[in-house]
């Protein structure tokens, strides 16, 4: 059975715009897509530990006191589509999810 | 007379330092291949011509002063344009990206330019290296140099048929999925996916974090050892860069298979696998046995579930990677933005293809509130039994065999519209992703239509040399001469 | 009428003063022109990495241990994923369930009182950039843009969540002076709310008194000072309050305290709480300390202020309040030691000199390194030579300043006359008649005789010291 995603709630929490094709074209693929990749929970896991990283490492780190060179403002906003006084721009800014 | 682009890297490191040759020369071939051919095959993306000449006259001049200069030296590569090169484009593939010059250099790539190798450019690659078949690239299919209506698989396609056509003498791609193996085995050259933290991934623009790899394309095995040892190390930029001794894993190539365990997973050559490849990975496990190594079947009895587990993991991990592509700081931006939600979005819509925004939904989906235990977390187990199944089969195993695609190179077209028979070109590699143990696909023959097909090897963690020395017995023993008819005609 | 009682507790976010970021090699520095103190790391560019300042790990276990709190055995970065462009990856690395330690307690005096408030955890993360509202209007809800600088971006922070145990604005106030004074103790931070390095958020609720179950708890932001967070605090408790009062439902919201009304007001609320997607930095290996390391992070935890405080009042005769203003910063405290080894008088009178006058006129930072100039006016003062009134006026210029004492006293002419024969011996004679009245018996004309002393000299003489030579003199 394909699994019903919500994936107007989906793309909204991953800022994807999407025409209405889109969202019906993956509603379908990735139903599809999710009813393969549930057989994972045909596997009996409880006591197994979850691995992140495929070869273990512990502790690493980095000193302190060894600085290195900031890149000067005009690198850093090299890339920047739109700056204004050494700063980048974004359109206004509405507190919400 | 074979063309200095069409020789291994090691037969020019030797011209080069007999003065049969010179760096310049190579690198002139390799651009004239490029020019001939690459208006079909469509491996680069950038062509850093007059940069590769200037570097070529650079190292001569060291040649010429007998300088002791590394393997690398002079050496014509490409790189999969998922590697940042300072000031040159680097695209990932994508629309999102289109303009993006990198202020640094990928620790892969600057190892070589400090080594003194080449850069000849930049090559195609399915967007954001999700893709099995490159495809998805937001600037054309790359084409099979053996069929060019065939793809070259994915989704390191360009570097792999670069290679195979000669365009360059070494590639570096990535490997998630089986992205530098699977496309390896379709273009018949030689693809090495390292353990997982033998290279490091600064620079590498991220995919899949726990599970992207740097992996090499060559003519050759031992110029695979050559290349890996050139870049391999501990990088301080990336924790999860492994501390290990420098080793030439060139060294030993030649030690043979006598006496080493094989194991063939039995259930990598039943149904779904195309006779052609079946056939070929059988004469290769016959030789390798005449050659003295021993065979048994080994099981791996969760790799079923891998596909599934690496349909979760990798998308969730690439849903937060790829969540910095907004607008803001570098790439593409929308248009008249009416606040910053709507220009991360519509810049977001524009800028990425759609096997991406699927992937970044998939995974999304799988991080959200009320899904994580049951897929991600879920998925995680599953990854840490794939794991345990390596380490039972290396108890009784010094190597595991098998085919590394099922196919060989399919139509363009041909599996396009459906995500999940796409998937499947994967399912042989993946596990190692999820392990991240090294595993190899070396070249063993053509099928009935003279494709290339790809024979697997997967070592332990950190046992690369084990992984080679018997590729290279394979290889040596084969003797396959066998050329894309598009070198053929242009050689 | 139910009696409501107040639960609050104290989100703090400590920006750590290390020479580098948390997560790159780029200076860690307030101020400066925007971005120029970035790199592609710390800026998100495709294909870069974090690699973890162990200076900050560390910082962040000794403030766990300062507040006897348990350092994990083992412990991960998260990604917290959300969108904000003052976030350049658009996901913060943070903690989540398994922070680098959880538990503690830090001790708090409120009126004499001490209570013991119960820690929940202290984790580490990365600062975000900073964002300027730009609008025509200069009101945010109005801004038509927004600019970013990220040289704050990737600056190491860390979290001290405290369990909702405080019971009314002043504890508030006396848990943020407390665990102020210790993270400057410890040197980890400049701990300057005015400038950010501290930040507090506020957990409000109210529940009927006695009982164990929460009430709706309200998150309060944007308090920029010690006394704003108990002025917040205090609205809130009381607006909730009234709200039930009067039958009102709360609503488990965010609240933006606004300091010129001295009200809290509803941000715009949201229909969903945020969903952060919570995953383990696949980036980041864990950390596992070992009881070595933690041993040696324990041995170098300084002298905290609840410890100094009980030294100061069991061995150097300070009072409790006295303690407590001394421990407030630790400039005050070293200063306020070395002083009394120097000077050599009672450790009471000494750090009245401290709690009277130096440290509500003169700024911490000033007074470092000023032992010297303290002892000096101290000692001026003992001898007779100024006033204690002028003792305090000198203090506080040449330790204010860095003016030597000497240079002070002499430049406001504020010696004090101690060699008063000439002028006593002048005064009896220019005067016999109030002398006369004296020797008679009629104590009040003291007073006019010790005036004649003063206006012979200018105000400089000690006037208790004139009396008692007057009276020497006179009954001789």
């Amino acid at each position: 059975m394909p699994v019903e995603i919500d994936v107007d709630h989906v793309a909204r929490l991953a800022r994807l715009a999407l025409t209405d094709e889109e969202r019906e074209r993956f509603r379908a693929q990735l139903g599809v897509i999710l009813e393969a990749a549930e057989r994972v929970r045909e596997v009996a896991a409880e006591d197994v530990p979850p691995t992140a990283q495929p070869v273990p490492q512990t502790n690493v780190f980095r000193n302190d006191d060894d600085p290195w060179e900031s890149l000067p403002q005009e690198e850093a906003l090299a890339g920047a589509p739109e700056a204004e006084d050494g700063r980048f721009k974004v359109p206004r800014i509405i507190e919400a999810e | 007379m074979t063309e200095l682009c069409d020789l291994p890297g090691h037969e020019l490191a030797r011209m080069y330092r007999a003065g049969e040759a010179t760096a310049a020369d190579a690198v002139e071939s390799c651009l004239r291949r490029i020019e001939a051919v690459d208006g079909r095959v469509e491996a680069f993306l950038r062509v850093t011509a007059d940069d590769a000449r200037e570097r070529a006259r650079a190292i001569d001049e060291r040649f010429v002063a007998a300088e002791d200069l590394p393997p690398a030296a002079g050496i014509p590569l490409a790189l999969k344009d998922v590697l940042c090169t300072r000031g040159v484009t680097t695209t990932c593939g994508s629309r999102i990206l289109e303009s993006y010059v990198p202020p640094y250099d990928c620790t892969p790539w600057a190892r070589l330019g400090e080594a003194g190798a080449v850069l000849l450019g930049k090559t195609n690659c399915d967007e954001f290296a999700m893709g099995s078949s490159n495809e998805n690239s937001a600037f054309g299919p790359v084409h099979n140099p053996w069929d060019l209506e065939t793809v070259p698989g994915g989704s390191s396609g360009g570097s792999a048929a670069a290679v195979a056509a000669g365009e360059a003498v070494w590639a570096l791609g990535t490997d998630t999925g089986g992205s530098v193996r699977q496309p390896a085995a379709l273009c018949g050259v030689v693809g090495f996916k390292p353990t997982y933290g033998l290279i490091s991934r600064y620079g590498l623009i991220a995919f899949a974090s726990s599970l992207d790899t740097v992996g090499t394309f060559t003519r050759g095995v031992r110029d695979a050892a050559t290349l890996v040892s050139a870049i391999a190390g501990k990088d301080r930029l990336d924790a999860t860069s492994l501390l290990t001794e420098p080793r030439d894993l060139a060294d030993g190539l030649d030690g043979g298979v006598a006496g080493m365990r094989i194991g063939v997973v039995r259930e990598w050559l039943g149904e779904g696998v195309e006779p052609g490849v079946k056939a070929a990975v059988e004469a290769a496990i016959e030789r390798l046995g005449r050659l003295g190594a021993t065979f048994e079947d080994a099981a791996l009895p969760h790799a079923d579930f891998a596909l599934s587990a690496y349909y979760i993991l990798a998308p969730a991990e690439c849903s937060s990677n790829l969540a910095r592509y907004d607008g803001v700081r570098y790439g593409h931006r929308a248009a008249d933005a009416v606040d910053v939600i709507d220009l991360n979005s519509r810049t977001r819509g524009e800028g990425f293809g759609d096997e991406v925004k699927r992937r970044i939904m998939l995974g999304t989906y799988a991080l959200s509130a009320g899904y994580y235990e049951a897929y991600y977390g879920q998925a995680q187990k599953v990854r840490t039994l794939v794991i345990r199944d390596f380490e039972a089969a290396y108890e009784r195993f010094d190597l595991l065999l098998g085919p590394t695609s099922p196919t060989t190179a399919f139509r363009i077209g041909e599996k396009a519209g459906d995500p999940l028979a796409m998937y499947l070109s994967d399912i042989f590699t993946i596990p190692s992703n999820l392990a991240g143990n090294p595993s190899i696909s070396v070249p063993c023959g053509l099928d009935e239509k003279g494709l290339p097909v790809g024979l697997q090897l997967l070592g332990r963690h950190l046992d690369e040399a084990t992984v080679l020395r018997a590729a290279h017995a394979l290889e040596q023993d084969l003797g396959l001469t066998a050329r894309p008819p598009l070198v053929e005609e242009a050689a | 009428m139910t009696e409501y009682e107040a639960v609050v507790g104290l989100e703090c976010h400590v920006e750590l003063s290390t020479a580098t970021k948390m997560f790159c090699g780029c200076r860690n520095e307030f101020g400066g022109e925007p971005n120029t103190r970035t790199c592609p790391v710390c800026l998100g560019h495709p294909g870069t990495l974090p690699v973890p300042n162990r200076e900050a790990v560390e910082r962040t276990m000794k403030i766990a241990l300062a507040l006897d709190g348990e350092v994990a055995p083992r412990s991960l970065f998260h990604r917290k994923n959300y969108f904000y462009p003052d976030m350049p990856k658009n996901y913060q690395i943070s903690q989540y369930d398994l922070p680098i330690a959880t538990g503690g307690h830090l001790d708090i005096d409120v009126d004499g009182e001490t209570r013991r408030i119960a820690m929940n955890r202290v984790h580490l993360e990365e600062d975000t950039g900073k964002t300027i509202h730009a609008s025509t209007t200069g009101r945010i809800a109005e801004a038509e843009y927004a600019l970013e600088d990220y040289n704050r971006a990737g600056v190491p922070l860390v979290e001290v969540v405290s369990e909702p145990e405080m019971r009314s604005p002043e504890e508030a106030r006396a848990y943020l002076q407390e665990l102020r004074a210790l993270l400057e103790a410890l040197g980890v931070s400049d701990v300057r709310m005015e400038e950010g390095s501290l930040r507090c958020d506020a957990n409000v609720s109210v529940r009927p008194a006695g009982a164990s179950e929460l009430g709706t708890k309200v998150e309060i932001k944007n308090m920029n000072s010690i006394r704003s967070v108990e002025r917040a605090v205090r609205f809130e408790v009381d607006r909730q309050r009234e709200a039930l009062g009067r039958g009102e439902p709360l609503v488990q919201e965010t609240r933006h305290w606004d300091e010129d009304r001295g009200v809290t007001s509803s941000l715009r609320s949201k229909e969903e709480a945020f969903d952060y997607r919570y995953f383990p930095e696949p980036d980041l290996p864990p950390m596992e300390p070992d009881e070595e390391w933690i041993s040696k992070l324990r041995a170098e935890l300084p002298e905290l202020p609840a410890a100094r405080r009980r030294r100061f009042v069991e061995s150097l005769d300070v009072t409790p309040e006295q303690a407590r203003i001394l421990t407030s910063a630790p400039v005050w405290a070293d200063l306020f030691e070395e002083t009394v080894e120097a000077a050599g008088q009672p450790g009471r009178a000494v750090a009245n000199w401290f709690t009277q006058t130096l440290v509500p006129q003169v700024p911490a930072d000033h007074a470092a390194g000023k032992a010297d100039a303290i002892v000096e006016v101290l000692r001026l003062v003992a001898d007779g030579e100024i006033s204690s009134t002028a003792g305090k006026e000198v203090l506080v210029e040449a330790v204010g300043t860095g003016r030597p004492p000497s240079e002070v006293v002499e430049e406001r002419g504020l010696k004090q006359i101690t060699d008063l024969g000439g002028v006593i011996d002048d005064v009896i004679a220019e005067n016999p008649g109030p002398v006369e009245q004296f020797r008679e018996g009629k104590e009040g004309v003291v007073g006019f005789l010790v005036g004649q002393v003063m206006k012979k000299t200018g105000g400089a003489a000690n006037p208790q010291e004139a009396q008692r030579r007057l009276r020497e003199r006179l009954s001789s």
